[in-house]
Formats: C-alpha cells, sequence, structure tokens
C-alpha cells in the first residue's frame, strides 16, 4: 500500500475516532440529565449541604440555569480541554484522579493482554495441528469452561489457591505497603503483584482466542494455497508459521479490537478484587461513594483507551494484510 | 422429531439441559425447600458446610448459603431471561429496519451499533444502574442497554439476504405492506440464529447481572448469586464456602445455558454444523 493511501485511511479513522469521542461526551451529558435529582441536588448531597440558596448558587455556578443546548456546548469545551468536572468527596479534579490511575491499568490490561494473544495462538494453533487428540478436546473443554466462569470468580479462586493455601503470591495492592523499595526491588515487587491480577483477566481472553485461532487455523488449512505450499516442499513448520499462521491471526486481530472494550470493563472487576490502584479500583471507590462525576470520567476515560486501541489495531491490520479495503 | 434428536446428538446439550432444568426447578422451589427469608438467621456464622444441618454452610451474619444460592436462582434466571427479551426486541427491531430498507437508514443503524460496540459495555452498565439507583427493573434495562448489537448486526444480515428471496417479491408484488413482509415472511425466516443468540445472550446477562451485584449494584431488597460471592470476599481467609458455592452455581448456570446454546445451533443449522457457535 501506498503512502498517501495510508495515510488518508489513518484521517479518515482519526475523524471517526473523534467522532466517537464526541458521542461519547454527549452520552455522559444526557445521563447526568436524566439521573433524578439535578445535578446541583448531587454536588449539594455530595459536599454535605443542602440549603435552597447553596442549591441556586450552585445552579448558577454551574451554568444549569442555562438552556440545554448551551450546557452541552459548555460541557463539550469543558471536556475538549479536559475538564473533566471535580470530585467533592475527593477534593481533586477528576482529570488528575484518572491520570494518576491510568498506568495501573494500562500495565494490567497490556500484560493480560499479552499473555491472552500469546498463550490463546498458541494453544489455538496446538489445538489445530492435533484435532481430534486428546489435547485438542482439553484445550477445547478449558476454553468453554472459562467462557463460563465470572472474572471476579476466577479471581479469587486463583486468591485462594496461590495466596491463602500455598502462600505463592500476594493477593493485593500493587506493591508491599510500607517496604521502601526502589529500582529493581520494586519493579519484581510489582511483578509478583501483577501475577495473579493479570493471569484473572487474561486466562479468559486467552481462551477466546485460542478457540478463534483453532477455528481460523482449521479454516486456512483446508485452503488450496496451503496444499500447494506443501506440494512445492516447503517445510511443515514453514508452512504454519509463515502460510497458515499469518493469515489465521487476522481475524484474532479483528476480534482483539472489537474485545478492548471489555478487556477494560473486565479490569474493573480484577482490580476491585485484588485491589490494584488502577481507573477500576477508582470505579468502585467511586461507586461506594456515589461520586458520579468519577464515574464518568472514568466511562470517558476507558472509552478513549478503546478508542484508541480500536485506531491501532485498523493500523496493524491494514499493515499486516495489504489486500485490506483501505476504503472501509 | 428430527429437531429433537439432533438436539440430543450433543451429549453436552443435553447436559446442559438437565443442569439448566435443575437451576429451574431449584429457583421455583425455593420457597419451598427453604422456608422463610434467605436474609434471616439460620444458624450460628460462620458455620462450615455439613455441619448443624447446614448443607453449604453459614455466611458471617449466620444466613444460609444453600437458601441464598436457591433464591439467587430466582433472580439471575429472571434477569437473565427479562434482559435477553428486552435486547431481543431493540436488536431486532433496528436490525430488521437496517437490514430491509437498506441505503441511508441502513449506514445510520450501522454507525449507531458500532458506537454501542465500541465503548467498553461493563462501565456503561455500571453507569446506566449507579445513576438511576439499582433495582431489578435498572438492571435488567442496563443489562439489555448493552446487550442487543450482537443481534442487530444479526438480524440485518439475515434480512439483506432475505429481503431479495422471490417469495418476498411476491409478497411486495401482492401489495402486501412492509410491516407484514417483515413480520410474517421474513422474520420467521431468520428465527434460528435469533434462538441460538438468545441462549448465549441469557448466559452472558447472568454473569453480567453477577458481575454488577458483586460490585454492590444488586437489587437491594433481592439476593443474588454476585451479592453473596461479593460478601463473602472479605472473609475468604477464614470461609472459602461463602464464594465458592454461589460461584460454582453461576458457572454451572452459564456452562449449561451455552452447551444448548452450542446443542441449538448444530439442531436447527445441521449445514452449519462445523461451525462456532459464537457469533
Amino acid at each position: 500500500m501506498d503512502i498517501s493511501s495510508l495515510l488518508r485511511f489513518l484521517l479518515r479513522r482519526i475523524i471517526k475516532s473523534v467522532l466517537v469521542v464526541i458521542a461519547i461526551v454527549i452520552c455522559n451529558f444526557l445521563l447526568i440529565h436524566a439521573a433524578p435529582g439535578d445535578p446541583a441536588t448531587v454536588m449539594a448531597g455530595q459536599s454535605g449541604s443542602a440549603d435552597p440558596q447553596f442549591m441556586a448558587q450552585l445552579r448558577h455556578q454551574f451554568g444549569l440555569d442555562l438552556p440545554l443546548y448551551e450546557q452541552l456546548w459548555i460541557y463539550l469545551k469543558g471536556v475538549l480541554t479536559l475538564d473533566l468536572g471535580f470530585s467533592h468527596r475527593m477534593q481533586v479534579s477528576v482529570a488528575s484522579l484518572l491520570l494518576d490511575r491510568l498506568p495501573a491499568t494500562l500495565l494490567l490490561t497490556g500484560t493480560s493482554f499479552v499473555i491472552a494473544i500469546v498463550g490463546g495462538v498458541t494453544l489455538g494453533a496446538l489445538a489445530a495441528r492435533r484435532v481430534g487428540h486428546w489435547s485438542d478436546s482439553a484445550i477445547t473443554v478449558v476454553a468453554l469452561a472459562f467462557y463460563a466462569t465470572p472474572l471476579f470468580w476466577v479471581g479469587l479462586m486463583l486468591v485462594l489457591l496461590f495466596s491463602v493455601k500455598l502462600e505463592w503470591l500476594p493477593s493485593f495492592g500493587m506493591s508491599d505497603p510500607g517496604s521502601n523499595l526502589h529500582g529493581i526491588a520494586l519493579a519484581w515487587d510489582i511483578c509478583q503483584h501483577l501475577v495473579l491480577p493479570s493471569l484473572t483477566l487474561g486466562l479468559f481472553y486467552l481462551a477466546v482466542y485460542a478457540r478463534l485461532t483453532r477455528a481460523t487455523m482449521l479454516e486456512v488449512l483446508s485452503q488450496d494455497f496451503v496444499k500447494t505450499a506443501r506440494a512445492k516442499g516447503v517445510p511443515e513448520s514453514r508452512v504454519i508459521s509463515v502460510h497458515v499462521l499469518r493469515n489465521a491471526l487476522l481475524p484474532v486481530i479483528t476480534f482483539a479490537g472489537i474485545q478492548a472494550g471489555q478487556l477494560i470493563g473486565g479490569s474493573i472487576l480484577v482490580e476491585t478484587v485484588f485491589a490494584w490502584p488502577g481507573i477500576g479500583r477508582l470505579a468502585f471507590e467511586a461507586l461506594l461513594a456515589r461520586d458520579y462525576q468519577v464515574l464518568m470520567g472514568v466511562f470517558f476515560c476507558t472509552s478513549v483507551v478503546v478508542v484508541i486501541f480500536n485506531l491501532l489495531t485498523d493500523l496493524l491490520y491494514a499493515v499486516v494484510d495489504p489486500r485490506v479495503e483501505v476504503s472501509t | 422429531m428430527n429437531f429433537a434428536r439432533r438436539f440430543c446428538r450433543h451429549p453436552g446439550a443435553v447436559i446442559g439441559l438437565v443442569v439448566l432444568i435443575l437451576v429451574i426447578a431449584m429457583a421455583l422451589l425455593a420457597p419451598i425447600l427453604f422456608p422463610g427469608s434467605p436474609w434471616d438467621m439460620a444458624g450460628a456464622p460462620f458455620e462450615p458446610p455439613g455441619e448443624d444441618g447446614m448443607l453449604l454452610g453459614t455466611d458471617s451474619l449466620g444466613r444460609d448459603v444453600a437458601a441464598g444460592i436457591a433464591y439467587g436462582a430466582r433472580v439471575s434466571l429472571l434477569v437473565g431471561a427479562v434482559s435477553t427479551v428486552v435486547s431481543l426486541f431493540i436488536g431486532v427491531a433496528l436490525g430488521a429496519i437496517a437490514g430491509y430498507l437498506g441505503g441511508l437508514v441502513d449506514d445510520l443503524v450501522m454507525r449507531f451499533t458500532e458506537f454501542f460496540q465500541t465503548i467498553p459495555s461493563f462501565v456503561l452498565a455500571i453507569l446506566l444502574v449507579a445513576i438511576f439507583t439499582p433495582s431489578i427493573s435498572s438492571i435488567i434495562a442496563a443489562i439489555a442497554v448493552v446487550s442487543w448489537p450482537p443481534v442487530a448486526r444479526v438480524v440485518r444480515a439475515e434480512f439483506m439476504s432475505l429481503r431479495s428471496r422471490e417469495f418476498v417479491q411476491a409478497a411486495q408484488v401482492l401489495g402486501k405492506r412492509p410491516l407484514g413482509i417483515v413480520l410474517t415472511d421474513i422474520l420467521p425466516n431468520a428465527l434460528s440464529p435469533i434462538i441460538v443468540l438468545a441462549s448465549l445472550m441469557t448466559a452472558s446477562a447472568i454473569l453480567l447481572e453477577s458481575s454488577l451485584s458483586f460490585l454492590g449494584l444488586g437489587d437491594p431488597n433481592l439476593m443474588s448469586w454476585g451479592f453473596l460471592i461479593g460478601s463473602g470476599r472479605s472473609v475468604i481467609r477464614l470461609a472459602w464456602w461463602m464464594s465458592v458455592f454461589p460461584g460454582l452455581a453461576i458457572f454451572a448456570t452459564v456452562l449449561a445455558l451455552n452447551l444448548v446454546g452450542e446443542g441449538l445451533s448444530d439442531a436447527l443449522n445441521p449445514r452449519l454444523r462445523k461451525r462456532g457457535a459464537k457469533p
């Protein structure tokens, strides 16, 4: 693909992403106004006093006496300058809260994603190579089981096994509280804390990708160009790694893009179980405190992360598969 | 009957159906099996399974875990079934409009569907339930709002391929109204993928409901599986049974529904037997 068409493709995708983000902001705005009681009552409740004068002041301060479309415009401008509101409960701006927590979530979801992709593609390819073998059925059964297990329960069971019974791994937080670690020692500590949460989040998608890779591998294996490659005398390992796997990976990439939102959503559950100090844990704390400003911020932030991730997978897809219709 | 025979050829699907019937029976018989409210104290707190007549033990307030699971089955099945019906309505309506009309309408509906597929649906569900205060109806509504997009896609694809068939053209030539064609000619022919999807959606709705109530967003008046796990979580080092058994109940039910879905898929589309059941 030549550079100019790639750029055009990229530009179109960026415009689409921006539109999606704006739609999310509007969605958030409508939700605030659909909530029972207007935002002033919510805010007054959160700051602990609700006399009529204070409420009127709040309404004026936040422009709640303006017509709806003007409020929407003000809200949009605010969000686009990264003003996501103020958490009265925690007395900091929502944006700084989110920025504070984002790295931990990205570390967790990123690690889980790598575990899921690498493990899933490997297992799926293995299963497809041995259709009917016991390991094929074992992988299928395990995938089906993970499909039916609630994420938070997997986390709890891992805690029960590896932290409570075997005492191998920590079950709580991101690093040991109180121990003043630096450099490599700190990194090692975080690694140990990362094992259980990232496995919990990753295993489910590992199962999903394994099933998907198996199915697409089998489809590709039956195609003519594989027969041709074999007939040419290409070694079997090369047929698999170059001819089959590369083609079988395309649906997996698409699927990974589609599931980014679910991965982020799942991180809320996992972070809650393991007290991982990320956005998901923040969402849980905000839930307990009924801090809607923070919840909306979480929704906005996670959506933006997903949109960016989708953009990246689209780009990757266009690079991996030169045949791809750039016009779509 | 051909359909029943094809379904029964799937050992997994038959087992799934049996498990599902058992869970439904447990939900229906809950008041007879466990008279009295599942919220009431039934024994000493922290009673391990099997002791003092408590089959699955008691929780930190002395409530019977087994009773909680039986009553929780009612909530899970109810939420799973009703939210699936609601999202089928939304998905079928939008998918039918997009697939039958095509053109600009199709484009708009599909952009709308794509938007809902992009945003993190679980986060949206949390937000919706939190804002509209947790209750069984807000939970059902939130689950329905986030789970209709696959239905719309499947229905649209079916409608697009069916609308140019001869029997539809015949109906159009006869002057039948579009709504009539959609409801009586096309929809019945698109039913089998919708049925398969419905069983899988019920399964994921049950998972979603348990996740929401695990986070404390369950209906405060109703016992549910997610709530049981959520409340047993903080004492998991002392009392594993409070979290393990409700989780097994979710696992069994969801797995059963998925297996039934695969069986249905094979039984309804014998030609597509090789394909996976996942949408």
